[in-house]
């Protein structure tokens, strides 16, 4: 015991090694150094009451990180040197990565470029420290996924231009202008936006159920770079809930601006989540849980502990979530017949669940499925078998602020679509839902620039007025490989042939017999 | 729904084990689930995870911050000292 | 420091349209004006409880181009899929412009029917109300 009495216990380190390496300016005016820290209307009286619970400082954070790091590289290395790509489920699974690698991990590189650029904003030294660690991470999981997607790369179609892809594609203007709307807006709504209301409330979704399904389907690299990103990930929900108490102790003024980028940041992140509920019900062919079943432990359970917690500041559930909630029943099904009708212009492929496939649906959605979802699959099954795979060749109305199609249906009716519009200015607006349309409403002149996919094509900014020439040439998705039915699709083929082919190896057996044939429908 | 429960997940691996058995011995009201490659914890309203109890279970000195190598998730208030970690919700 | 960038529009004692909090005076364009069009304009369709099509139909089409040709010429390919396509007689069916009935007429072009750039028409067609009784 001694021996711990000579170190500095964790407070003062802390304390020692943040804010009192921070200085007060004497020659410059405070306001001029952080410019952007009033004018979205946050009051801060005393900078000094901001805590970081885990009082990490820079030397304990670079140790911690190197041990991560190392035991994530050794296991890249591992799974690459056991060809680990052939004892995955079965090759369907690997779209599911496309969609991550394409639609996620350009957003692990947006964090790191928000958090870089707003922690130079805060005055408050712990929150400057808070930011910069986390924009540290973030450039890690970025750089992590890229690497242990490059194995997949090299033996499975689709993932080879993903930054390109995530600029130009269609569906990835979803992910895109979701972290864009973040970073352009002010430092603390960008704190509540991707610290609170996307990494605290919204992020287990994707990392916890959708990881631990990555490793039921033998996907040793995914599901070690997802948990090892997740670690930092834990640190950062902590800041987002400090950050979220920080602001609303420090004045009552800031209460209803916090509400307002809680409604609309919930909701935000709710719409682009609706691409993982499909990746967790569908492109998972073995099963953890369902998007449901995930719904209701991360956010209607927790979800409802941290609200009950805030209730304290005035703090009341996001408007809508009743929406969402509800919408747990019919969303993958929905993204999932959008994909499938879409698939000659995505960077993955799409197919029909199977008979155990859809047997699990029924029994994981037996309000919904039976009745609504599975005559559409044997429609689409049977129109397949008669050499007619279903593609619906015109381009979808998409909502001008979360820039999905408009495809949701309304609360309480799921055989009628959910549509808004409203005029502002002399224009025409287009919405998916009441949320979106009032987020529109609150900032009309951030959303009329809306850069969405459809009609940039029929402006012609896309490189050519047919389907076909924007996906190959303006999107770099190769026609034929990339895109289109996973039935027949050259990843199809080798797969196949690497379950025929493959020697005799340990773990082999035992991957074929866990692995579905495809389209055994 | 009364109960406001707070959670921890670790990777299911030989350190995190330790830890699941640290908060087991020191949190009865706990509760404990595996799923594939993980380890989910929760309980109503407070879980807390000692250094002395880790220490004992390890048969070495043990710092608190060790555990963010295994952790993937939390809910719930955290607060971290040199002898515990707590989550609870208020 | 705070500035609201546009006037706050009050309407029966709510505010109804907000602005954005900016550093500077936040003023854009909309991307989607007719113009950047070159000469077309947008309109969406949707065939109300066929949700086989996910989502309504955005469709570039001549501002002069007549309704008759709207159906014929790009609504009836576009849903060609659909089995009950062949039944449906859209000129003979019951539609909706921006939210309100609307009774076209087949030959005017579609700016003397009203229908502006990024309007939205709903077409529903009784007796054909989608497949396997959820309006698909």
């Amino acid at each position: 015991m001694a021996v711990k009495n000579k170190k500095l216990n964790l407070k003062d380190k802390y304390q020692y090694l943040t804010r009192d390496m921070a200085w007060e300016p004497t020659y410059q005016k405070k306001e001029d150094i952080y410019p952007d820290e009033s004018f979205e209307g946050i009051k801060i009286v005393d900078w000094s009451q901001w805590e970081d619970p885990f009082r990490l400082t820079m030397d304990a954070y670079w140790k911690y990180q190197a041990e991560k790091e190392k035991k994530l590289y050794a296991i890249f290395d591992a799974f690459a040197q056991n060809n680990g790509h052939q004892n995955i489920t079965d090759a369907r699974y690997v779209n599911a990565l496309k969609l991550f690698l394409t639609g996620v991990s350009p957003l692990e590189h947006a964090a790191f470029q928000g958090y870089s650029k707003v922690g130079r904003q805060f005055s408050g030294a712990g929150a400057r420290v808070a930011c910069q660690m986390q924009a540290i991470d973030e450039l890690r999981h970025s750089q992590t996924q890229q690497h242990a997607m490059s194995h997949y790369n090299k033996h499975f179609n689709g993932l080879h231009d993903a930054a390109h892809m995530h600029d130009r594609v269609w569906f990835l203007s979803v992910p895109k202008s979701f972290f864009d709307d973040a970073r352009t807006a002010g430092p603390f709504e960008f704190l509540t936006a991707i610290s609170f209301s996307f990494e605290y409330v919204l992020t287990n979704l994707l990392f916890v159920p959708f990881m631990s399904g990555a490793a039921y389907n033998n996907d040793m690299a995914t599901v070690t770079f997802g948990f090892s990103a997740q670690s930092d990930e834990a640190r950062h929900m902590t800041l987002g809930l400090e950050v979220i108490k920080f602001i609303l102790e420090q004045h009552e003024d800031n209460v209803p601006i916090v509400q307002r980028w809680i409604d609309k940041w919930f909701w935000r992140g709710f719409r682009l989540l609706s691409l993982v509920s499909m990746m967790m019900d569908y492109m998972l062919p073995k099963k953890v849980m369902s998007w449901a079943e995930a719904w209701e432990v991360y956010y209607e359970q927790n979800g409802g502990a941290l609200f009950k917690d805030l209730e304290r500041y005035g703090i009341r559930p996001p408007k809508y979530e009743d929406v969402a909630n509800e919408a747990k029943h019919h969303l993958s099904h929905q993204l999932w017949t959008t994909f499938y009708q879409y698939s000659q212009a995505t960077n993955f492929h799409t197919w029909i669940p199977t008979e155990e496939e859809m047997d699990w649906m029924s029994e994981k959605y037996p309000d919904t499925f039976d009745k609504y979802y599975r005559p559409r699959y044997e429609f689409l099954a049977k129109e397949h078998a008669e050499g007619r795979r279903y593609y619906n060749n015109t381009l979808p109305q998409l909502c001008q602020v979360c820039q999905v199609p408009t495809l949701f249906t309304e609360k309480g009716d799921a055989t009628k679509l959910s549509h808004r519009q409203i005029e502002h200015e002399g224009e025409r607006y287009h919405f998916c839902s009441e949320a979106c349309c009032d987020i529109f409403k609150d900032e009309p002149e951030k959303y009329v620039q809306a850069w969405l996919p459809v009609h940039q094509i029929y402006q012609g900014n896309c490189e050519g007025g047919d389907v076909e020439t924007v996906v190959q040439n303006y999107y770099h998705i190769n026609i034929g490989e990339d895109n289109f039915e996973y039935v027949g699709s050259p990843d199809h083929k080798r797969w196949q042939f690497i379950k025929g082919m493959a020697p005799q190896q340990k773990g082999d057996d035992q991957a074929e017999k866990t692995v579905q044939k495809p389209n055994a429908a | 729904m009364s109960e406001q429960l707070v959670f921890i997940v670790f990777q299911d691996n030989d350190n995190a084990r330790y830890l699941a058995d640290a908060i087991m011995a020191d949190n009865p009201h706990a509760e404990m689930q595996h799923q594939p490659a993980m380890i989910r914890i929760q309980a109503d309203k407070r879980l807390v995870i000692n250094r002395e109890t880790m220490e004992e279970e390890l048969g070495r000195d043990w710092d608190v911050q060790e555990m963010l190598i295994d952790v993937i998730s939390i809910g719930g208030n955290v607060d971290e000292d040199d002898d515990h970690f707590i989550l609870e919700w208020n | 420091m705070l500035k609201r960038a546009g006037p706050v529009t009050h309407k029966n004692n709510k505010v109804m349209i907000m602005s954005v909090n900016a550093l500077y005076d936040y003023k854009f364009e909309p991307r989607d004006k007719v113009e950047n069009f070159n000469g077309m304009q947008l309109v969406y369709v949707q065939w109300a409880g066929h949700l086989m099509f996910c989502a309504p139909f955005a469709l570039l089409v001549k501002p002069d181009m007549s309704f008759r040709a709207l159906i014929d010429d790009v609504l009836k390919p576009a849903v060609a899929a659909h089995p009950q396509s062949v039944k449906a007689d859209f000129l003979e069916a019951q539609w909706e412009l921006n939210g309100e009935s609307f009774t076209p007429n087949a030959d005017a072009s579609l700016v003397d029917n009203g229908i502006d750039h990024k309007s939205m028409l709903v077409v529903t067609t009784p007796g054909l109300d989608g497949m396997f009784n959820t309006g698909y």
